[in-house]
């Protein structure tokens, strides 16, 4: 159990996280939306992100992920400083983000939407579609192999050559999922995978978290869902109002005052 | 005739080539370039003036394109880190300052007197019998490829028409066809009478006629309202009908340009036109090849939301500079064929009208379809080159402002399109309303 309201900087953990970052602010003219929050997600965890509509999760998580920069701190992947990067090349190196509205391509295939998110395609290369149409021709066969049995996973398979556009809310957060899946990731950041979405679809996606997770893939969830946050995470970490309020494991976060107080509100 | 028919396909097939450049970048890429025209220009000058200075014509045609292609990269480096309209506003302004320079650099460009008798394609050719029955023979193989493939639509477009009523739907839809070409004929041929025997003052004239055509269109969209009532499938066979109907003017087409290339009596023309095709056909295959690869669905990925592209590791900024690139490299490749067509080069071929034409061109086949651009290119082209010869003699109207009537028109088409075929004749309906 750890509480900042004394202490404003959290010591380094022993083993070296996936991904650290510390000192993280950012403003928007006069609104502090991160204000030098930390966080640490251990490899191979589920971490949990929580706090009360406006703290900053959804901005931190842009930082984590390079899609905004940051006015100050620091974020470390895999060993590496990743704060200076560009979004795409935080991708490439093994972090996906997913987005609060979820968001599908919506004129293309939802087979497509999973063929995109592969990683180093030769056929993305402009003269690749010329020079090495075989080898493009073969890792296309070998991507769709892998996209339908992750759709196959997700329930989606019979929708696979409909337009993503044409696909339900909870459907568009199952596609993007599996979308992030395809990457084949290190880290994915999930933001409100449960938003929307009916309660036995709910516990289908947890399951493909728990599942994913124990063939090696780590997971940061902001979630206002508590139960999916109970059920799921090893460790919460606590935001409001920009800034990190605690961090222990769910059973921990439940207990604490503060935390209570910031979700009721004083 | 022949001239006609042989002029009408070389202006198609520039701006198809034109078009599929536009269509790429906005079509496929979602990038706005408001100012096409100026790739258009570079392609053409740089051509015209290398080939001057007695660099060979391919090279020409390849350093002018590559140049319009690195004006392109230029305008990306320039506007694509900003927000999305810089790039529509931008453009504008590029063309009109292009053109303004190649009024002014008179020692470069000429100025408004323009570029005159320069070096043409193939036109000191005197090809031998095997040479032209070589040329006729690939002309044939890009029309014989083109009517497979259109054969093979057709096929496919049928199965959503009941076996039984196939005959019934097809012939009522020729019916139809015929019907409403007959009404408009009829429209026409009775205002030129009224128009020569010049007992109606013009406006009234213009008012009648005017009131005649409005006429004919409501009747023939409630009569395809009705129809499309008691057929289930009457959109269909009318696609089906109006594909037949325009693979018989094809074959026309191919008939006339076919003898103009094996009797090349018009050398600068029958070889142009040899080339335009083929260059048309290469370039719709390597773009159809493009789309098709994970390079293409990149690009519709960022046209669909960047934001997801970038999250999924892709470099957005660079491919968008490619379509750009790509875009104007086609512009500039349109560029040499026009002004070898057009034989002289003024900067005033390059006003802004010519970048509205080829939006026309794309929004009316559909965007994203480089099926649809064709096809928009040569409704396009088979529009203007109508009307040009036979409106004169039914609109009462000077030729200055019968060509301004004619752009108004185009505009009024759009705007029917906009509210019966909002996704263009290609398009599909159902992407309009996808995720929303
Ligand atoms: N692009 C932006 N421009 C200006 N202000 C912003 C921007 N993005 C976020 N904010 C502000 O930053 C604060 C934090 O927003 P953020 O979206 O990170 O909250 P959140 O914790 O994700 O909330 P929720 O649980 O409702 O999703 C809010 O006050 C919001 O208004
Ligand atoms: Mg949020």
């Amino acid at each position: 159990m750890h509480s900042y309201s004394d202490e404003p900087i959290p010591h380094p953990p022993i083993a070296v996280p996936l991904l650290r970052a510390q000192h993280l602010s950012k403003r928007f003219g006069g609104v502090h939306a991160v204000n030098r929050a930390a966080i640490s997600v251990p490899q191979g965890s589920i971490t949990g992100l929580i706090g009360p509509n406006g703290a900053g999760k959804t901005t931190l998580f842009q930082l984590l992920s390079c899609f905004l920069q940051p006015d100050e701190g620091e974020v470390w992947f895999d060993g590496h400083p990743i704060h200076t990067l560009q979004p795409h090349q935080v991708a490439t190196r093994g972090l996906v983000r997913t987005f609060q509205v979820a968001r599908a391509l919506s004129r293309l295939s939802v087979l497509d939407n999973m063929l995109l998110a592969a990683q180093r395609q030769t056929g993305e290369q402009f003269w690749n579609v010329w020079l090495r149409s075989h080898q493009v021709a073969q890792e296309e066969r070998q991507q769709r192999e892998r996209a339908w049995e992750l759709l196959e996973r997700v329930g989606l398979a019979a929708k696979a050559q409909d337009y993503a556009g044409s696909l339900s809310g909870g459907q568009r957060k199952l596609l993007e999922l599996a979308r992030s899946l395809m990457v084949n990731p290190k880290l994915i950041l999930l933001d409100e995978p449960a938003a929307g979405v009916n309660p036995t679809l709910i516990n289908q996606i947890c399951d493909h978290i728990l599942t994913w997770n124990r063939q090696g893939i780590t997971f940061l969830i902001i979630e206002h869902n508590m139960d999916v946050i109970m059920s799921l995470c090893d460790r919460v970490w606590v935001m409001a109002e920009g800034r990190n309020l605690a961090d222990g494991t769910p059973a921990e976060i439940q207990q604490n005052d503060q935390v209570l107080a910031a979700y009721l509100g004083q | 005739m022949e001239g006609f028919i042989v002029s009408l396909v070389i202006f198609t097939a520039i701006f198809t080539i034109f078009g599929l450049g536009l269509n790429l970048q906005w079509g496929f890429t979602g990038l706005i370039n408001f100012g096409h025209v100026a790739f258009m220009t570079v392609g053409a000058y740089g051509t015209v003036l290398l080939s001057m200075a007695g660099v060979p014509l391919g090279l020409a045609m390849l350093a002018g394109a590559i140049a319009a292609s690195l004006l392109g990269l230029g305008i990306g480096l320039a506007t694509l880190r900003l927000r999305e309209d810089y790039l529509a506003i931008v453009t504008i302004g590029l063309a009109e300052v292009i053109r303004l320079v190649a009024v002014n650099e008179e020692w470069l460009t000429r100025g408004t007197f323009g570029l005159q008798s320069f070096p043409l394609p193939l036109a000191m050719l005197n090809p031998n019998p095997i040479v032209r029955v070589a040329m006729v023979g690939t002309l044939a193989a890009v029309v014989g490829l083109a009517y497979w493939r259109l054969w093979g639509w057709m096929r496919h477009t049928a199965r959503a028409i009941p076996r039984s009523d196939l005959v019934t739907h097809s012939l009522t839809a020729l019916g139809y066809l015929l019907a409403l070409g007959l009404l408009l004929l009829g429209i026409g041929a009775g205002a030129r009478t009224l128009r020569q025997a010049a007992i109606w003052p013009n406006g009234v004239l213009g008012m009648v006629l005017l009131s005649a055509l409005l006429g004919a269109l409501w009747l023939g969209k409630g009569l395809s309202d009705r129809l499309s009532r008691r057929f289930r499938a009457w959109s269909t066979s009318l696609g089906l009908v109006m594909a037949a109907l325009l693979a018989v003017l094809g074959v026309y087409a191919f008939g006339y340009a076919a003898s103009a290339v094996y009797r090349y009596s018009n050398p600068s023309k029958s070889g142009l036109l040899w080339l335009s095709v083929l260059l048309t056909a290469l370039i719709f295959w390597g773009l159809e090849t493009l789309v098709r690869s994970p390079w293409g669905r990149v690009l519709k990925a960022i046209r669909e939301d960047e934001a997801v592209a970038k999250a999924l590791g892709k470099n957005v900024f660079i491919y968008k500079l490619q379509a750009l690139m790509m875009g104007g490299f086609l512009a500039g490749i349109a560029g040499s064929l026009y002004a070898w067509q057009l034989t002289t080069v003024y900067p005033d071929n390059f006003r802004s009208l010519v970048t509205f034409n080829a939006w026309t061109i794309v929004v009316l086949g559909g965007a994203g379809s480089n099926v649809g651009t064709l096809l928009g290119a040569t409704v396009f082209w088979a529009y203007d080159t109508i009307t040009r010869f036979v409106l004169r003699d039914i609109v009462p109207l000077d030729d200055a402002r019968l060509g301004a009537f004619r752009i108004m028109v185009i505009g009024l088409i759009l705007i029917v399109l906009m509210m019966w075929r909002p996704q263009g004749i290609l398009g599909n309906k159902d992407e309009l309303t996808l995720g929303r």
